[in-house]
């Protein structure tokens, strides 16, 4: 065993020396191996911090929405049922959440005003997010003015601006006292957008949700898990479009890896017939080409996934992020979270060390066995 | 101790550009000699060298090998009997070419761009032997060769003189008993050769066999040499004037077959 | 199919693995019919140039079985949330039809690459490549089965949509179900536990048994193979119930989350090189007649038999441990 190891390193020691001694060749490799592993990693991150942000968030909101909808459109709900449900065993409560959309043709956004729960801001005054914030420049203490449903402005003063971290679900948020909202939105009193259902047991969701359908049939039931799901499916949709488009630059990675193995100079070919006249095995040179591999491989993973962490934590990945985040008129401003797990540095491992292996295997073989006595022939 | 049986060894056989490089050659190299294969290039005698060093397998005919001491995996060597290498394993074949011989070039082929010194411990680097002994070994060789402070210098540094010495001493490197050089005298003046002659005079007396294959009369007339066989068109000649040292004759385990052209000093 | 990027990674691993195996048994054909070690014909000299491909493909081979095999229960849970009625990789298996097929073959796979890699350990310390048919016939044999793990999962994973209701590991790992997940759960603690432990028993007996008298390779072989299966039947029906704490809770795979200091692998690892190890001693053991092998075969099958041990060695101490103090008690 100790023999075995003592090999490695001798061998390991021959590879790093041959290595820097063609320095040349082999930065290049170096230099597109790490774009490589950098650009699925600033991806796989992404979408993964992503999935993570989302459920985290989600898991905010309650457990079941339920919307009434008129043909086919969401309508706004009656108290009475609110009572209705109220009665369905297993229900613990009903809360009615006023919440609408405000498009401002100023900057062609969309807004989203809400009464909070809780703390709602005084009569006259709103708290805004801080996409907003920036998008039409307004701070604390600012006035804003918008057109309510009845053509005629409604002013109000600023009174907070949301907190940074929450701009992901923040940006275009406006928080608002109810008889304001009633108010803009001409919204008549005993009405409420959709209803919060809170449940004893998360297990009966389902079978509540189907009661709720079927006493109140005009309603639907939207289940948190539901909604987590869909998002887990979007962003993994996501990623996984860009691992597809990915495989045409893996393919054409792995043709250049090949290519680099076969073409050896003929300064590494005289080198390995050095090596196995003076009595190295086949098999020592395929294991030094394997350590080869194993160096590039490892020093370009490493250094990918180092960027591609920074990029992505620290420079918001601002270099694919319209593309992954989607369209949108207001874009936040927002840190993702780190959120790297092992499973994700080991999927990357998969997408580029096992390809890049596999393709100079092939040229790794055909330089190891070369004759002994090539050497002496030449 | 090395003995070749009617070997015959071809390239791209079958096809229309088939060469046949040795035919037939039958010999037998005695221990403690300095034996050199004569012949003008193109005659085969580095063929014929490599496959007496066991770094190619013969297209026909066997090899035998006597004198080497121990076990590699499931064959064992007890130094007195012959063994039959010609159809062993790569693993094998080099094992017991690690173990036997030690090879100079006809172009020292040292690995350039790394140390006088590391270029001697290639050899011992697949053993899997500690680095401080393998290092230790490779210095006091260089010692040995007056060396020890070029040691660290890149081989494009050395001259030519001492890149000489720096091959013979990668071809001690693991204490072979068998030193084999192709045309070691064809890139050096005549100061150099004769120096060289010596070396392995010296080697000689330390119980060392040498093989040389050359065309240089510097070689095959120089005082130290015990025997000399020719080579001519992939076979081997009956050398006309052969009776320079004192030979015992190991007698070879085979009868002398009709028609099997002998180098002479074998008859049993 | 449901477009993940680990499950694009498993279907190219999948490719590649097929693709090497494949190539392999292509390379096995002109050797087995034209292989003659005597001759030093140019032809032949491929041919012994050819084995070291096809020794390396095999390692990759290996290394990438043992990883995709980790992979792929990883994925099948992260997976889980598409799916109603799944709480883990045990419901994504059971949503379509080749789910737990994929899983089997995959470890069949491994144990045969295992296998094949120590025949090519051994025969490479023979000097007359006594093996050489062996090896490459059961090449040919292993090429139809990677195609069939290959065909098996890729079905697997076009076969999965989103919301396809299935059963959760719960269910499926029930004590009194049907199934032979619900069989394995069911053994009864009472007798599973002194089962375990009995096997264990004589598995190491067996072993050091052999180590010193050096006879004995077939019945070690069989009973650490045996050992395997009651293991993992083990592992199933009661030692998992002591890492969830739950005792209910039979499930395979989810041991192998974070949740639980990802202590799957280990149990697993080992586990699979004791089943390997365990099964090369006994194979080596038939082929004791073959000249050459007679004095390399012992060295080996000593050193397969102490991997073996070990391996299940440390299976049964992450076990012990955590029956020992886990806070759940078993009567």
């Amino acid at each position: 065993m100790a023999r075995w190891i003592e090999k490695q390193r001798n061998i390991i020691d021959f590879t790093l020396s041959a290595l820097l001694r063609r320095k040349g060749k082999n930065i290049s490799l170096l230099v597109v191996y790490t774009i490589v592993v950098f650009t699925l990693a600033s991806a796989i991150f992404f979408t993964h911090a992503m999935k993570e942000e989302a459920s985290l968030i989600l898991r905010g909101t309650p457990e079941m929405v339920v919307q009434r909808l008129m043909a086919g459109r969401h309508e706004l709900i009656p108290p009475a049922y609110g009572r209705v449900i109220s009665g369905i065993r297993g229900v613990t409560a009903v809360e009615g959440r006023l919440w609408g959309y405000y498009y401002d043709p100023v900057v062609g956004a969309n807004y989203t005003l809400m009464v909070p729960r809780q703390a709602p801001p005084p009569e006259g005054s709103i708290v805004i997010g801080k996409g907003l914030s920036r998008q039409r420049q307004v701070y604390e203490g600012d006035m804003l003015s918008f057109r309510a449903h009845d053509g005629r402005p409604r002013s109000f003063v600023v009174q907070g601006i949301l907190s940074p971290e929450s701009e992901l679900v923040s940006a275009d948020l406006i928080l608002i006292s109810e008889k304001g909202f009633r108010d803009f939105f001409g919204l008549p009193r005993p009405y409420v957008t959709d209803l919060a259902v809170s449940v004893k047991n998360p297990q009966e969701l389902v079978t509540i949700a189907r009661k709720i359908s079927e006493i109140l049939p005009e309603t639907r039931p939207i289940i948190r898990d539901e909604m987590t799901r869909t998002y887990d499916a979007v962003f993994d949709w996501r990623g996984g479009m860009v691992v597809v488009l990915f495989m045409t630059s893996l393919l054409a990675f792995a043709i250049l890896a090949w290519d680099k193995a076969s073409g050896i100079s003929a300064e590494e070919r005289r080198e390995i017939g050095i090596l196995k006249a003076i009595g190295w095995e086949t098999s020592d040179v395929i294991l030094m080409k394997v350590w080869e591999g194993l160096v590039v491989s490892l020093l370009s993973f490493l250094l990918g996934i180092v960027f591609a962490y920074f990029h992505v934590f620290s420079g918001s990945a601002f270099l694919f992020a319209q593309a992954l985040k989607g369209w949108s008129t207001l874009y936040p401003v927002f840190r993702l979270a780190p959120f790297v797990g092992l499973a994700q540095v080991a999927l990357l491992f998969f997408l580029t060390v096992v390809p890049y292996t596999v393709a100079t295997m092939l040229p790794s073989w055909k330089s190891a066995v070369v004759d002994p006595d090539a050497v002496m022939r030449a | 101790m090395i003995r070749l049986d009617s070997v015959k060894k071809g390239f791209n056989t079958g096809s229309l550009n088939e060469f046949i490089a040795v035919q037939d050659a039958s010999l037998s190299i005695g221990e403690r000699r300095i034996t050199v294969l004569k012949g003008p290039s193109g005659s085969g005698k580095t063929t014929l060298l490599s496959l007496i060093g066991c770094m190619a397998r013969p297209t026909s005919g066997r090899i035998f090998l006597r004198g080497t001491e121990g076990s590699i995996g499931s064959l064992t060597f007890d130094g007195m009997s012959e063994v039959e290498v010609t159809s062993l394993p790569e693993r094998f074949l080099t094992e017991i070419r690690r173990r036997t011989f030690g090879f100079i070039f006809q172009q020292f082929n040292l690995v350039r761009g790394i140390t006088a010194l590391e270029n001697v411990m290639l050899p011992a680097y697949p053993l899997g032997e500690k680095h401080g002994l393998t290092k230790a070994r490779a210095v006091s060789i260089l010692e040995h060769f007056g060396l020890e402070d070029r040691a660290s210098a890149r081989v494009e540094w050395l001259s030519g003189g001492e890149t000489q010495r720096v091959a013979i001493a990668r071809a001690l490197m693991n204490d072979p008993p068998v030193i084999i050089a192709d045309e070691p005298t064809a890139h050096l003046d005549s100061a150099l050769s004769s120096e060289l002659m010596d070396t392995f005079g010296r080697l000689k007396s330390e119980g060392k066999t040498v093989i040389i294959a050359s065309h240089d009369p510097l070689v095959f007339e120089s005082a130290a040499v015990d025997r000399v066989i020719s080579v001519k068109d992939g076979r081997i000649e009956q050398a006309p004037s052969m009776d320079r040292a004192c030979f015992e004759g190991e007698a070879p385990t085979a009868r002398p077959r009709e028609g099997m052209i002998l180098a002479p000093m074998d008859a049993a | 199919m449901i477009l993940q990027p680990t499950v694009i990674s498993l279907l190219l691993i999948c490719l590649v693995n097929t693709a090497m195996v494949l190539g392999s048994a292509g390379c096995a054909i002109p050797i087995l019919r034209r292989w003659d070690i005597r001759s030093g014909s140019e032809e032949q000299l491929l041919l012994e140039r050819r084995t070291y491909l096809v020794s390396m493909m095999l390692s990759y081979v290996l290394a990438l079985e043992v990883g995709s095999f980790f992979l792929f229960i990883y994925a099948a849970d992260s997976l889980h949330p598409l799916f109603t009625g799944a709480m883990c990789a045990a419901g994504t298996f059971n949503a379509d039809g080749y789910g737990y097929p994929a899983l089997l073959l995959k470890i069949v796979g491994l144990m045969l690459a295992g296998l094949w890699l120590i025949l090519n350990f051994v025969d490479s310390r023979a000097h007359d490549y006594p093996l050489i048919r062996v090896k490459y016939s059961l090449l040919l044999l292993l090429a139809p089965m990677a195609t069939a793990e290959g065909a098996v999962e890729t079905a697997f994973f076009i076969g999965l949509k989103g919301n396809m209701i299935t059963s959760c590991c719960r269910s499926l790992f029930e004590s009194g179900g049907r199934g032979v997940a619900a069989q394995m759960a069911s053994v009864p603690v009472r007798v599973a536990t002194p089962a375990f432990f009995a096997s264990l028993a004589a598995t190491f007996a067996s072993g050091h048994f052999y180590q010193i008298t050096k006879r004995g390779a077939y019945l070690f072989s069989l009973v650490s193979s045996a050992n395997f299966i009651v293991s993992a039947v083990a592992l199933i029906s009661f030692i998992s119930l002591y890492f969830y704490e739950l005792p209910n809770h039979h499930c395979p795979f989810c041991i192998l989350q974070k949740a639980y200091w990802y202590v799957g692998y280990p149990l697993y690892g080992s586990l699979l090189a004791g089943g390997v190890s365990g099964l090369g001693v006994g194979v080596l053991a038939c082929l004791r007649k073959t000249g050459s092998l007679s004095r390399i075969l012992p060295r080996v099958q000593r050193r397969l038999a102490s991997v073996c041990l070990a391996s299940y060695a440390l299976f049964a101490a992450i076990s012990v441990w955590e029956m020992l103090f886990s806070r759940l008690t078993l009567r």
